[in-house]
């Protein structure tokens, strides 16, 4: 297999500033992701992640360079690439009025999926993620985990080779942190990416194999999270993560 | 067709539990059209059925003065209560009374009116060669003072002053033919002679204009169940634009976008799931109007004879309605924004369409810009077809009309979520 064959993700001489802006927020920048793999993209706040997983998931358009996404071209948008990789935003990003079947119904006909594929696939979610129980109420009276957990299911109903996760636990309980990290890892296991963002480095350290530290639109470091922590002699990686980008506030 | 029809049934769903949503864009058009219609209806019956009333104060003791009374009750416009001529001020007894009208005969009238008309006759007598009583210098008749409620319109006003000149009139005109008629022959007039010559004037029919020409008058009901049913269209605004700028919050148009799907699917969803709330919405008021009105004391709703027309009328005008609430909620920022500009916005496209004030009765530039009101198009299509029995034909420029706003505003949508990076 050629090495473009196994990126899942290659961004080259990529570089992105928002209008009205002076100075551009990622210039020349270059990450290359493997596929299969467990990458997290870690940073303090304001240090690009969003933007860079909004200009990976071709929701904001490159300047120059190119991003390539399993080696097709992001910046060239098309419902071919759209069904290559899943997306759970930091928000949560469904509808509050319908019940967790009906916006899997939605989102899984959006995402190409046809009526027998969304009734199996949502049967299926709803076992794995616990909310088979609550399956027909509605999601406006749910707690902040189970609708964390609703968010994750419809970023991965149309089971995504790519899928890129924005902070997919903030704000959850251990048990459902728990219960969505086993699910990110059972994922892994059947070939899907994870490119994963958060804050929570005890969390990042134990799923990510391999990190990225983002720092005002540059790559601070990459590489294998344990190797890393290895070379730079650092217990874990808040450590790690302070040692290499500085204690004073950045947003 | 199926992610269209998946998104439809979202739409659907999040609308229909969406109850104080319901409430706005149903009950309170209903409401509207019933109390407005009331409101209105009454005023039409206050012109067309109810007498005006007028309080006469006579301090005239002759018999024309009692005849220029009968008169003025015979005009079938004023419901005379005569007042005393001992008490003080008329002014009074109309802001005692409901009485819009006041006239103070005036002392003398009736020796004057007699006098004038001696000498006209007389006049008339020399002229044909006969000789006839006249005075050198004959004194006028003294005018008689009208008194008025200033919420009285100019036209009212008019109106009025016409009718009490005619009743004077037919009292001088009278007088002079009985004078007249004795000089000649020397004898009375007849009444059956008298009442023959008086009355011989050509009728006036009239008649609505009509396009098919039936005759049924345009009430209340027919001005505004339309017009309201027009707005009650629009009033989705506040819903569907809400609607939009939620979804932008919350970020699901965002996710949407990392979807295989293109936008145009969600943005047609929403128009046919609220084009069917507009539908269901002139279907329910225009119900109202048909079988509900008549128990309220209320005419009932004639609908046109075109009903193909009506359903085309409603269907485009619905779609206006649709596509403006669309572009109010990709430019809105909050839904507060999206819910004050939307509710502001179609009062003031109401006025100028001429929903509130008929846009016949425009002056100036409020003339030209009635056309910039898609509402005015919507309505000078339904009143073609409500009240002059038109057809599709006859409303066809009208909706050709709301169609090129339609399709601007579905541009300037476009442009919207172009801009804010949304499609």
């Amino acid at each position: 297999m050629a090495l473009n064959d196994q990126l899942a993700i290659d961004v080259s001489g990529m570089a992105f500033r928002y209008a009205g802006n002076e100075h551009d927020s990622f210039s020349d920048f270059n990450l290359q992701i493997t596929r299969g793999k467990r990458f997290g993209l870690l940073g303090p706040n304001g240090a690009g992640k969003t933007t860079l997983m909004s200009l990976l998931t071709g929701l904001l358009k490159a300047d120059k360079g190119s991003i390539r996404l399993l080696g097709h071209d992001v910046s060239h948008k098309n419902n071919n690439v759209n069904k290559l990789f899943g997306f759970v935003p930091q928000d949560l990003s469904f509808y509050n009025e319908l019940s967790p079947v009906e916006n899997l119904a939605f989102f899984g006909a959006w995402a190409g999926l046809n009526k027998n594929e969304i009734s199996e696939r949502t049967d299926e979610l709803l076992t794995i993620l616990g909310l088979q129980d609550v399956r027909n109420k509605e999601v406006q009276k749910f707690s902040g985990g189970m609708k964390r957990r609703i968010n994750l299911a419809i970023g991965v109903i149309h089971r995504p080779q790519v899928l890129f996760l924005d902070e997919p636990t903030v704000g959850v309980d251990v048990h459902t942190r728990n219960a969505i990290l086993d699910y990110l890892l059972t994922l892994n296991k059947t070939g899907t990416t994870l490119i994963y963002t958060s804050h929570q480095l005890t969390e990042a350290e134990d799923l990510c194999e391999q990190i990225a530290v983002l720092d005002k639109g540059k790559l601070v470091v990459q590489g294998e999270t344990d190797a890393l922590l290895k070379d730079h002699k650092n217990e874990d990686l808040e450590t790690f993560f302070l040692n290499v980008t500085g204690k004073e506030y950045r947003d | 067709m199926f992610k269209l029809l998946a998104t439809i049934k979202k739409d659907m769903l999040i609308l229909l539990r969406d109850k104080v949503g319901i409430a706005l864009i149903f009950i309170m058009p209903i409401v509207l059209v019933i109390v407005v219609t009331s409101i209105q209806n009454s005023t039409f019956q206050l012109v067309d059925k109810n007498k005006l009333s007028v309080i006469v104060c006579n301090t005239d003791t002759g018999k024309e003065s009692t005849a220029l009374i009968s008169s003025l009750d015979k005009l079938g416009m004023f419901k005379v209560v005569l007042m005393d001529p001992a008490k003080a001020d008329i002014a009074n007894e109309m802001n005692d009374t409901d009485a819009m009208l006041g006239i103070i005969i005036p002392p003398n009238f009736s020796a004057q009116v007699i006098a004038q008309s001696k000498n006209m006759a007389g006049k008339a007598m020399n002229s044909f060669g006969l000789q006839g009583d006249t005075l050198k210098k004959a004194a006028s008749i003294p005018p008689l003072t009208l008194y008025y409620n200033p919420v009285l319109q100019e036209s009212m006003q008019l109106s009025v002053k016409g009718a009490v000149q005619s009743a004077l009139q037919m009292v001088e005109s009278r007088e002079t033919l009985r004078r007249l008629y004795f000089a000649i022959n020397d004898k009375q007039l007849s009444p059956a002679l008298e009442n023959e010559m008086m009355n011989n004037r050509a009728a006036i029919n009239s008649i609505p204009l009509s396009k098919n020409g039936s005759r049924k008058t345009p009430n209340a009901t027919q001005h505004n169940v339309p017009a309201w049913t027009i707005f009650a269209m629009f009033f989705v605004v506040m819903s569907l634009s809400g609607s939009v700028v939620r979804e932008k919050i919350s970020g699901s148009f965002i996710r949407l976008k990392t979807l295989p799907t293109n936008f145009v699917v969600a943005l047609l969803s929403k128009q046919v799931t609220y084009m069917i709330v507009t539908i269901l919405q002139a279907t329910v008021i225009f119900s109202i109007g048909i079988w509900v009105f008549p128990y309220i004391n209320l005419p009932a709703l004639n609908l046109p004879t075109d009903l193909t027309a009506v359903i085309i009328t409603t269907l485009i005008c619905g779609w206006c309605a649709v596509s403006y609430s669309i572009c109010v909620g990709v430019f809105a920022k909050t839904q507060e924004q999206a819910n004050a500009f939307g509710a502001i916005s179609i009062v003031i496209m109401a006025a100028i369409g001429g929903l509130m004030v008929p846009s016949f009765a425009m002056q100036g530039i409020f003339k030209t810009i009635t056309g910039f009101s898609p509402m005015h198009w919507c309505l000078e299509a339904y009143y073609s077809l409500f009240l002059q029995a038109g057809k599709l034909s006859d409303v066809r420029n009208n909706l050709a009309l709301l169609l090129i706003i339609t399709v601007l505003l579905q541009f300037i949508t476009y442009l919207g979520l172009k801009r804010k990076n949304l499609i």
